[in-house]
């Protein structure tokens, strides 16, 4: 049992009697902040979920009916696109891709981070994954749903859609399979179908836990359904960790398939700015980049007002920090290396192409990518920026807005100067602005109804990256009574200790 | 704790899983099989306003197709006779017939300009254009060939009334655009009925099938010519029949 009331404890690390530097964490901080037992974990992590509804925070109600309104507006918009037809966008020769494709690019890459923390980062037996990693993967689902909704609707007439995928029918007709835009569609709803089936597996126990601890008949039912029949046996864990496993192991090509077959909708054209062999590991970058500035945008607020900073440590901003630093750079790297590709090659019109780019008349778009993306980064290289939280969460918007901007840099100021410099033309979105607005209605719709119905960690993840999880474990050092060392592994704790 | 669901939900995974590949593939299958011209357009056979036999005027008197169809050769429709063309023969032929009562009527001003309203049995959608005459004779000199009118309207000589026996959906067409040679026939025998090439001609027309390049034809949008060249042909995209 607890000791001490988790919401009391003092903020003073070592008030509260933090092991900061442990043996049992191998000289590292701990994962899990707080002196809490495997059970006070289920407390906080649940808290959330088994509020009634009547009971339901302000704040949070607040923020889903805004999320709410948001979606609702897109439903309308979405309506009146259909209606009317893709002319309602400003989009028009030489500029036939605009916002359409730059929102899809945006919503698509942000998903990356969600796989990566999933997958990339179980199979190299990162633990500190473990208290993120749900939340990731929510946001990756969100996310490419946003970003297929946008691709689904830039077709303008959405009831053809059906000739995306090879159906058998009697005009003889398939897609055209040498088109990249072709294998986009089987590589985000592969996408789309493994982070779901990962997201599910991973969320079974939880729903589990959430079903057994239920009170009223509907939330038994409700989760009951969705636990598929767990009742947490060791056979059941064994099955549970082979099929993670295996799912790891299907999701971790995708974080970079996916990317770069997006970035081939760009490359394998001929225009100058999109032709560019650098595409794909310079869009996977980017990917990975924003997806984790979105975790950070997410997760900041959250663990404050979920009351999970203890679970969700400086340590953890700390990691994705650095991620944001790597990647950010790649991308910097990236943006440098096209600008000496034009010049190196002598092509006069790759080099006009970037000139323009960053001199032409969308300048503006170039330079607030260049420094959302390449320069505000650079603070974490110091580890006094890197842990302060509140500089953290606006760095990451900047990265949000950076990494919006690169795609509309790469897609517009590359369409705006045609080959013939009678179709030069200036693009100016007409009623985008509520597209985008709208896809984020949807996707914090979702993220919020997620957030609230669902187990926002992996408990038994979480409790398997505690102290009390290594089979070591001395007891609790304060003397408090509560679980000892034997028995209170929960099995999900195996394959965590064993890594 | 008591159970929350009953026994029979332990089948439940299975079930679903089960009826949803059950359905999914069987509604995929059926929209192909049952939804397509396949099913629904081939067998059309519609009551014209006169009992007008083929078998007896094409099959057993042995009329020309074009007799009647005059302009299939020389336009984009075969064409339909005027009550004046039947009229030819019906001033002196079973001149007095009930089955004719019609004809007549139509022919009491001494022109037809009231025709019989007959009614129309193979139609291609408003988007699909189809040329009689692009069809009844391609080529040069000796690579001439055509589609006989049986190729597509079937044993016309057997019909009392008039039925489609193909489907004329797009995969149809396909068929024999990517692979003309079995349907070319001397230009000649294109009203023949019941005609088939000997292994001579098949071999010509495999020749012949080379040198044409029909819209949607796989051979058609890039081609290596018997010399070696590279030819590229603007008749390959969709707008041959997609206008």
């Amino acid at each position: 049992m607890a000791t001490a009331n988790p919401t009391t404890l003092p903020d003073d690390p070592k008030l509260r009697g933090d092991v900061v530097l442990d043996e049992q964490t191998g000289g590292r901080e701990p994962l899990v902040r707080g002196d809490y037992t495997f059970h006070d974990i289920t407390e906080r992590v649940l808290a959330v979920n088994e509020k009634p509804i009547a009971q339901t925070p302000s704040p949070f109600k607040f923020g889903i009916a805004l999320a709410a309104a948001g979606f609702a507006m897109f439903g309308g918009y979405v309506g009146y696109l259909i209606w009317e037809g893709p002319g309602i966008w400003g989009n028009n020769t030489p500029v036939a891709w605009a916002w359409d494709i730059v929102n899809f690019v945006f919503w698509v890459g942000i998903g990356h981070a969600g796989t990566l923390i999933s997958a990339i980062l179980y199979l190299f037996r990162q633990k500190w994954r473990t208290s993120i990693n749900r939340y990731a993967e929510a946001m990756t689902i969100f996310a490419v749903l946003a970003a297929g909704s946008c691709v689904v609707l830039h077709t303008g007439r959405v009831w053809m859609d059906y000739y995306l995928f090879p159906i058998p029918n009697q005009m003889g007709l398939w897609p055209n399979f040498r088109s990249p835009l072709e294998w986009d569609v089987f590589a985000v709803n592969t996408y789309l179908t493994v982070s779901l089936l990962f997201w599910f597996t991973g969320l079974v126990p939880d729903f589990a836990t959430l079903r057994d601890r239920a009170t009223v008949k509907w939330r038994r039912l409700f989760y009951g359904i969705l636990s598929l029949g767990w009742r947490g046996s060791m056979r059941h864990w064994v099955t549970y960790e082979k099929a993670y496993q295996i799912l790891a192991g299907f999701s971790a090509p995708l974080v970079l398939s996916v990317h770069t077959i997006v970035s081939f909708d760009f490359a394998v054209s001929q225009l100058p700015g999109w032709h560019t062999t650098i595409f794909p590991p310079y869009f996977v970058a980017g990917a990975i980049f924003s997806g984790f500035a979105m975790v950070l945008t997410l997760m900041i607020p959250a663990r404050e007002w979920l009351g999970l900073k203890d679970l969700v440590t400086v340590k953890h901003i700390e990691n994705m920090n650095k991620i944001i630093l790597v990647t950010g750079s790649m991308v910097g790297y990236a943006y440098g290396m096209e600008f000496f590709v034009a010049a190196y090659s002598g092509n006069q019109y790759e080099g006009f192409t970037f000139i323009n780019r960053a001199g032409g008349p969308y300048w503006w778009a170039y330079w607030i990518m260049m420094t959302c993306n390449v320069i505000t980064p650079q603070l974490f290289w110091f580890k006094k920026f890197r842990t302060n939280v509140k500089l953290t969460f606006v760095l990451s918007i900047f990265v949000n807005i950076g990494m919006w901007f690169e795609r509309f840099v790469i897609t517009v100021t590359s369409l705006h100067r045609d080959a013939l410099v009678s179709s030069w033309d200036y693009f100016v979105p007409v009623t985008e602005v509520l597209f985008l607005t709208g896809t984020f209605g949807l996707f914090f719709f979702l993220f919020l109804l997620f957030i609230r119905f669902f187990p926002v960690m992996a408990m038994s993840e979480v409790k398997g990256v505690m102290p009390q999880a290594n089979p070591h474990w001395e007891g609790y050092q304060h003397g408090q009574h509560g679980h000892g060392a034997s028995g209170a592994v929960p099995a999900g704790a195996v394959a965590q200790k064993d890594l | 704790m008591a159970q929350i669901f009953p026994r029979w939900t332990n089948q439940a995974p299975t079930l679903i899983l089960v009826g949803t590949l059950v359905l999914g593939g069987g509604g995929t299958f059926g929209m192909y099989w049952w939804a397509s011209p396949y099913n629904t357009d081939v067998g059309y056979k519609p009551v014209q306003p006169i009992e007008y036999s083929h078998k007896l005027h094409a099959g057993e008197l042995g009329v020309d197709c074009r007799y009647c169809h005059s302009y299939a050769e020389r336009s984009a429709f075969a064409g339909v006779p005027p009550t004046a063309t039947c009229m030819n023969c019906h001033t002196q032929v079973k001149k007095d017939s009930q089955k004719l009562k019609k004809l007549r009527e139509s022919w009491a001003d001494g022109k037809g300009d009231k025709p019989i309203e007959w009614v129309r049995i193979h139609k291609l959608p408003d988007f699909a254009f189809f040329n009689h005459s692009a069809h009844l004779g391609v080529g040069v000199g000796e690579n001439r060939a055509a589609v006989g009118c049986e190729t597509c309207h079937g044993r016309i000589d057997t019909m009392d009334v008039v039925k489609q026996v193909q489907p004329l959906s797009m995969s149809w067409c396909l068929e024999c655009h990517s692979n003309p040679a079995p349907n070319l026939r001397p230009v000649e025998q294109v009203t023949a009925m019941g005609w088939t090439g000997d292994l001579a001609w098949r071999d010509k027309a495999q020749h012949i099938a080379g040198t044409l390049n029909p819209p949607g034809s796989l051979s058609a949008a890039q081609k290596v010519l018997p010399d070696g060249k590279l030819a590229t042909y603007s008749t390959a995209g969709c707008n041959g029949c997609h206008r």
